[in-house]
Formats: structure tokens, C-alpha cells, sequence
């Protein structure tokens, strides 16, 4: 089943009570899933995303884990190949680093070594973080590294929509799935319907239609592309908007039918740019649609260093929607018109903290 | 016995730990401009006080995500400490860090990691490469509770042991790995029984009591430096805030009212003051006088860090390479 057209109106809800909602009615419905991390099953609950699983199904399972995750990396594989259906979740990609050896080996490639006999229906949630001086080993965006193995699916829900039926789908899927969220997509609402269903793991969403220019964003960087298209739309530029929700496999179909048509493409990514998603894209999308492109295709992405924690530092970290305007003036020539749009988005950013997702939040997570 | 002298650092040590991470706890949502995460010490000043006063200043340390305390009282730079947790130019990263990278190299403060063990084999890498340089200087690794749940411990503390290097693992249990209780993460038996099974000996002292820590420590430390390996000590103690932030987090339910108001009244800061007075070594006047030559130095750095600029923006990508 996928997602219904219409959402039923007035259920705004947040990615990350989309996430709870996910996971409660998929334990709801099949008793083989169950749920471990650290904080799980905590008065916090993974910054709300687990909050009162453990009241409901019990400690059985709502695993609250040690602080060992390679160790139980390899345990939840294990119970994944005896039939279970285990997620875990870190509450950073950053811990799940220590446990890469059963991810990459294990997880990755049982199936395939066995030939297909066993299954590996796992479950990895890694949150992504930045913000509030986060610094360089909380707020890490390495959905390149994880995309790099065959055998792994890697998803990176934006909408609070498809963080759901993401997160449902990866649940019923038989491989190991890993989904990257963004911490500041735990913020952003949508419609979401309240029963159960699932958004397929293949594929873009196509989040915006134009001609000019198309655009691929992965994770945040969907929302900076949209406030860009919206804004560039009232100049008279339009702009073809993809968020690459899942990155393996990937399906760049719809992208490069995309390109065809406009001759121009800008990928923008929420990891460093070099190595990172937006060149495996650039490099499939100008293998077949060399002939038809109009101009070099652009990435953006992080700078070549670490996250620096103070805020003085990441003004130029991360790309913005402004930057999608200026590249976009520049493989369109379209200054005149777009100039005032980046002016005014970059006078939008000046006037807010660079550090938070909105006016609430105070750290420090 | 400690000495009378040694007796009334250790209380100064602790007090200034004390009132510093109070200041930042006042100042976090006030100010609001220490924007970085911040996991206060209040409440295990003994074990770092304790530690770090049987140590010279050469001697290394590497700790945690909760090490302002470890940081302060190894000597390093306050200064510097605050303008990072305001993401200024002179901190001790230049504001790269935040409060969970602290480093301050003539003080021997080798590095704090905010990744759960990450930072215990490059202590044990320290002790390995002083002894290979000759010196008898020892690392001291700070670690957890939770830390001995993580492989790299054993791995670290197996290989320390068969290489007898001088390396002391100092294991801080706060009872909780964020919310999550010791019990429900390990089963019921000593921790040093970990270190133990690695041949290493063992000491269990009271983490609220400087002068047990001190002790324990020291030993420890003479045994590394006549070349007789590695050592682990167990230190139980309590945080009193919330896992991250300024405030109490006890409106969580994770932990009872009679547990954290037990712990409260085993206030390493005052047992120590109440030792002293009893013993005749410090009276109201002199007490009152270490505070507020303390909230001094603490308002001065605040005025320091906030005054400070920030870092330039165009540095950003420098020092990625050496």
C-alpha cells in the first residue's frame, strides 16, 4: 500500500510523533517487531520518537540497551535471522560508528553469502544532528559511507509523511535498512494519515515541478530547495525539485527524465561534498544525459573540515536556499531576476539564529 | 592521613569546580550564549579533585563528555575552558570543540571525547608512549559506568595489563548512563571484577570522599611508575543535574526522590569542609574568604570569554592537515 493522495486535513503532526506512531503500530500489528538503543526506553524516548513504548509493549520489547553497540549490532542481526524484526536506534549517527564491523560485514552481506537463505530484516535509525555548537562528533552526515554497501538500503525521510511510511516500510522490508533523520525533520509537521501505511523504498519524491533548473536535494536540504523553488517561482524561474529520499538503491530515473528536459542540474547534499551523495548523482545523471545538459552540473555540500562547534564558524558550513539561487543564476544567467531572490533569502537567514531550527529551541540537543 | 596541606587543596580544588559549573549552570539560559551542549560535574568533584591532586602536572589525563571537572582540576587553563563553551577564538579549541572537546596541553589534559569509551585507548596509547619515551609519568584514563559495557575497555585494559603500562583507569559510576540505571544495563557484581579478569588490581572507594580518592590514586600511581602496570579504581559518586543542561532533571522519574536527596546530603564539597573544621584547618572566615577569591576568578573568566571575539569565520577549513 502507498501513501493515500489525500491526507485527511488537520492532523498536523511532527516528524518525530510520526516516527512514535510508525513504530507503535507496527509493534501493534506484528509481534515479531521489537525496539533497542540507548534511551529508548528513557524518559526522553529518542527525542520523543520511542515516548511510551516501553509503558505499552513492555521491556521484552523496549530493549533499553548498554552502551555497546557493535555488540548489540551483531546480537539484533542475529535475532533478525532467527525471524525477528529488530530497529535500533542511535540517538547520533556518530555512536553507530562503533558498530560499522557487524553493520558492513554482517548485515550487509548474509544474504548474499548464504545465498539467499537467510534474511537480515533489521532496522538501523540514526539520527543526524547539527546545531546549538553540536560540533564535530555529534552532528555527522554519513549517509555516503552507508549508501557505499551493497546490500544495505539507505533512506533519509524529510516529511513527516514519509518519515512514517518510511520508517513502516523499512520495518516490513526483509534487508537491513538504515534511515538517517535529520534532527531538525523531527521539527517539521505534515498531514499525516493515521492508519498504517507504507512509502516504498525506491525512488525520489518529486516535490516541486519547473523547467528551468532541476534540483536534488537529500534530507534538510529538501526544505532549503523548496524555500529556493518558491522563491525563484515568484521570479519567474522555475525549478524541478526531487528529494532523494533513498539513496540505495538508487533510482535516478525520474531525475534524469528530469534533466533531459531542463539541461541543467544542482544537487544538494547534507554531507561533505567530496565523496558525498550529490557526486554519485552528478556522475549517473551526466553518464546518460550528457547530450542534453546545458550547463556543468553543481554540487553543494559541506566544506572539507570537520563540524566546528562555535557558531562563528558554520555560517558557511551549510548550504543554504540562498546558495541554490546563486548557483542556479549562474547555469541559467537569469542575475537580474534572481539577485533580489537571493538577496532576500539571505537577508531572511541574517535576521535568525544560525544555530537552531526555529525560535524555540534552546539546546541543548 | 593526608597532609594538612594536601587535606585543604583538595577542598579549594573541588569548591572551584563547584562554584565554576554553578556560574555556567546560572549563566546557560541567561546569557545564552554558551551554545554548545554542557554536562555538568556537580556532585563528583571528589573523584576529580581526588585524582588529579595525586598527579604531576606531566602525567596525562584524557576523560568524557562530563570532564569540565577533570579538565579543572588537572590544571587546565579556565579561561580557556569558558571562551569554548562560548565558541570564542581563545578557547582551549578555538571554539572548534565546544564543552565536550576539552584539551589543554602544558596541563596534560590530553583530549575528552563525547563518544561513549572513545577516549580510553588513547590514554592507554599515552601511557604506552611515555614509557616508551622513558619518563615514569602515568595517564590516568576517566571513564564510566556505562564504558565497561563497550568492547574497546577490555581491549585497552587486556593490553595495557600485558604490557604492564602505566596507565591508571578511573571509573567514575554515577549510577546512570544518561536515564538508563546501572541494573538495567549490567548484572549485579562489582564492576572491578571486569578489571579484575584482566589481571588488573583493584581498589573501591568512596567518590564523595577526596581524601579516599587521593589516597587510592596515589598508590596507583606509585605502582606505575616503579613500572608495576596498569591499575583500575572504582569510584562511586552521583550527578546532581540533568545528563545535559543547567537544570535538575529529577521531574523525569528516572531516579527517586530518596535516592538523589541520599546522595545530596553526601555532598563530597561539604564532608570535606566539615573534616576540616573539625580538625581545626579551616574556620567560617578563611572558608568564606577561598569563595570568594573563587567567584572572583570565575566572574573575571566570564568577562574574559564573554568579551572575547569570536573566531574569524575564513578559518574554518585551516589545520585539516598538518
Amino acid at each position: 500500500m502507498s501513501m493515500p493522495e489525500h491526507a485527511p486535513a488537520g492532523r498536523l503532526i511532527t516528524g518525530a510523533e510520526a516516527l512514535r506512531e510508525a513504530m507503535d503500530q507496527c509493534m501493534e500489528a506484528d509481534d515479531r517487531v521489537f525496539l533497542m538503543g540507548e534511551g529508548a526506553a528513557d524518559p526522553k524516548g529518542i527525542f520523543g520518537t520511542t515516548a511510551g513504548l516501553v509503558e505499552k509493549y513492555g521491556t521484552d520489547r523496549v530493549v533499553e540497551m548498554p552502551v555497546a553497540e557493535n555488540g548489540l549490532t551483531g546480537i539484533a542481526i542475529g535475532a533478525a535471522l532467527m525471524g525477528r524484526r529488530p530497529v535500533m536506534v542511535h540517538q547520533r549517527v556518530d555512536f553507530a560508528l562503533l558498530a560499522l564491523e557487524q553493520i558492513f560485514n554482517n548485515a550487509a552481506k548474509i544474504h548474499y553469502v548464504t545465498e539467499g537463505r537467510h534474511r537480515v530484516p533489521l532496522v538501523i535509525r540514526m539520527i543526524i544532528g547539527r546545531g546549538w555548537g553540536q560540533g564535530p562528533e555529534h552532528s555527522q552526515s554519513l549517509e555516503s559511507v552507508f549508501a557505499h554497501f551493497p546490500g544495505l538500503k539507505v533512506v533519509l525521510p524529510s516529511t513527516a509523511q514519509d518519515a512514517k511510511g518510511m520508517l513502516v516500510a523499512a520495518i516490513r522490508d526483509d534487508n537491513p535498512v538504515v534511515m538517517l533523520e535529520h534532527r531538525w525533520t523531527h521539527y517539521a509537521t505534515g498531514d499525516v494519515p493515521a492508519e498504517l501505511y507504507e512509502t516504498p523504498l525506491v525512488g525520489p519524491a518529486h516535490v516541486r515541478e519547473g523547467n528551468d533548473v532541476t534540483i536534488v536535494a537529500t534530507s534538510y536540504m529538501t526544505y532549503e530547495a523548496r524555500e529556493a523553488a518558491d522563491a525563484m517561482a515568484r521570479a519567474g524561474v522555475s525549478a524541478d525539485v526531487f528529494d532523494m529520499r533513498v539513496l540505495r538503491p538508487l533510482d535516478l530515473a525520474p531525475v534524469i527524465a528530469s534533466v533531459r528536459r531542463t539541461g541543467r542540474l544542482i544537487v544538494g547534499d547534507v554531507g561533505w561534498k567530496l565523496f558525498g551523495a550529490g557526486a554519485e548523482i552528478i556522475a549517473q545523471v551526466t553518464e546518460q544525459a550528457f547530450a542534453d545538459m546545458k550547463a556543468a552540473p553543481v554540487r553543494l555540500g559541506l566544506p572539507g573540515h570537520p563540524t566546528p562547534s562555535s557558531r562563528s564558524l558554520v555560517p558557511d558550513f551549510y548550504p543554504y536556499s540562498g546558495d541554490i539561487v546563486a548557483r542556479t543564476a549562474d547555469i541559467t544567467g537569469a542575475h537580474d531576476r534572481l539577485a533580489p531572490v537571493r538577496a532576500a533569502l539571505a537577508e531572511a537567514r541574517a535576521s535568525r539564529p544560525i544555530d537552531v531550527p526555529n525560535p524555540d529551541f534552546k539546546g541543548p540537543f | 592521613m593526608t597532609d594538612a596541606a594536601t587535606r585543604l587543596a583538595l577542598y579549594r580544588d573541588m569548591l572551584r569546580v563547584r562554584l565554576v559549573e554553578e556560574a555556567v549552570a546560572d549563566r546557560y539560559h541567561k546569557d545564552n550564549e554558551m551554545r554548545c551542549p554542557v554536562h555538568l560535574s556537580i556532585g563528583q568533584e571528589g573523584v576529580s579533585a581526588g585524582v588529579c591532586l595525586a598527579l604531576r602536572r606531566e602525567d596525562q589525563i584524557v576523560t568524557t563528555h562530563r570532564g569540565h571537572a577533570h579538565y579543572l582540576s588537572k590544571g587546565g587553563d579556565l579561561k580557556a575552558m569558558l571562551c569554548e563553551f562560548h565558541g570564542k577564538a581563545p578557547g582551549c579549541c578555538g571554539g572548534r570543540g565546544g564543552s565536550m572537546h576539552l584539551f589543554d596541553g602544558p596541563a596534560g589534559v590530553l583530549m575528552s571525547a563525547p563518544i561513549v569509551a572513545s577516549s580510553i585507548p588513547v590514554g592507554v596509547g599515552a601511557a604506552l608512549g611515555m614509557k616508551q619515551a622513558g619518563s615514569d609519568n602515568v595517564a590516568v584514563v576517566f571513564l564510566g559506568d556505562a564504558s565497561v559495557e563497550e568492547g574497546v575497555f577490555h581491549e585497552s585494559a587486556n593490553f595495557a595489563a600485558i604490557r604492564k603500562l602505566p596507565v591508571i583507569f578511573v571509573c567514575e559510576n554515577n549510577l546512570f548512563s544518561v536515564y538508563t540505571p546501572l541494573r538495567d544495563r549490567q548484572p549485579d557484581r562489582p564492576l572491578t571484577q571486569l578489571a579484575e579478569a584482566h589481571g588488573l588490581p583493584t581498589a573501591t572507594v568512596d567518590g564523595n570522599d577526596a581524601e579516599a580518592v587521593f589516597a587510592a590514586t596515589s598508590t596507583a600511581a606509585a605502582r606505575a611508575r616503579a613500572g608495576d602496570g596498569p591499575s583500575f579504581i572504582l569510584a562511586d559518586t552521583y550527578r546532581w543535574r540533568e545528563h545535559c543542561g543547567p537544570y535538575y532533571d529529577n521531574d523525569l522519574g528516572y531516579r527517586t526522590t530518596e535516592e538523589f536527596e541520599a546522595w545530596m546530603a553526601r555532598d563530597p564539597v561539604a564532608l570535606l569542609r566539615g573534616r576540616l573544621m573539625t580538625d581545626g584547618l579551616l574556620d567560617a572566615a578563611a572558608d568564606r574568604a577561598m569563595h570568594l577569591d573563587i567567584e572572583n576568578e570565575t566572574a573575571v573568566a566570564f568577562d574574559f570569554a564573554l568579551a572575547a571575539p569570536f573566531p574569524e569565520q575564513a578559518t574554518a577549513g585551516d589545520h585539516v592537515y598538518a
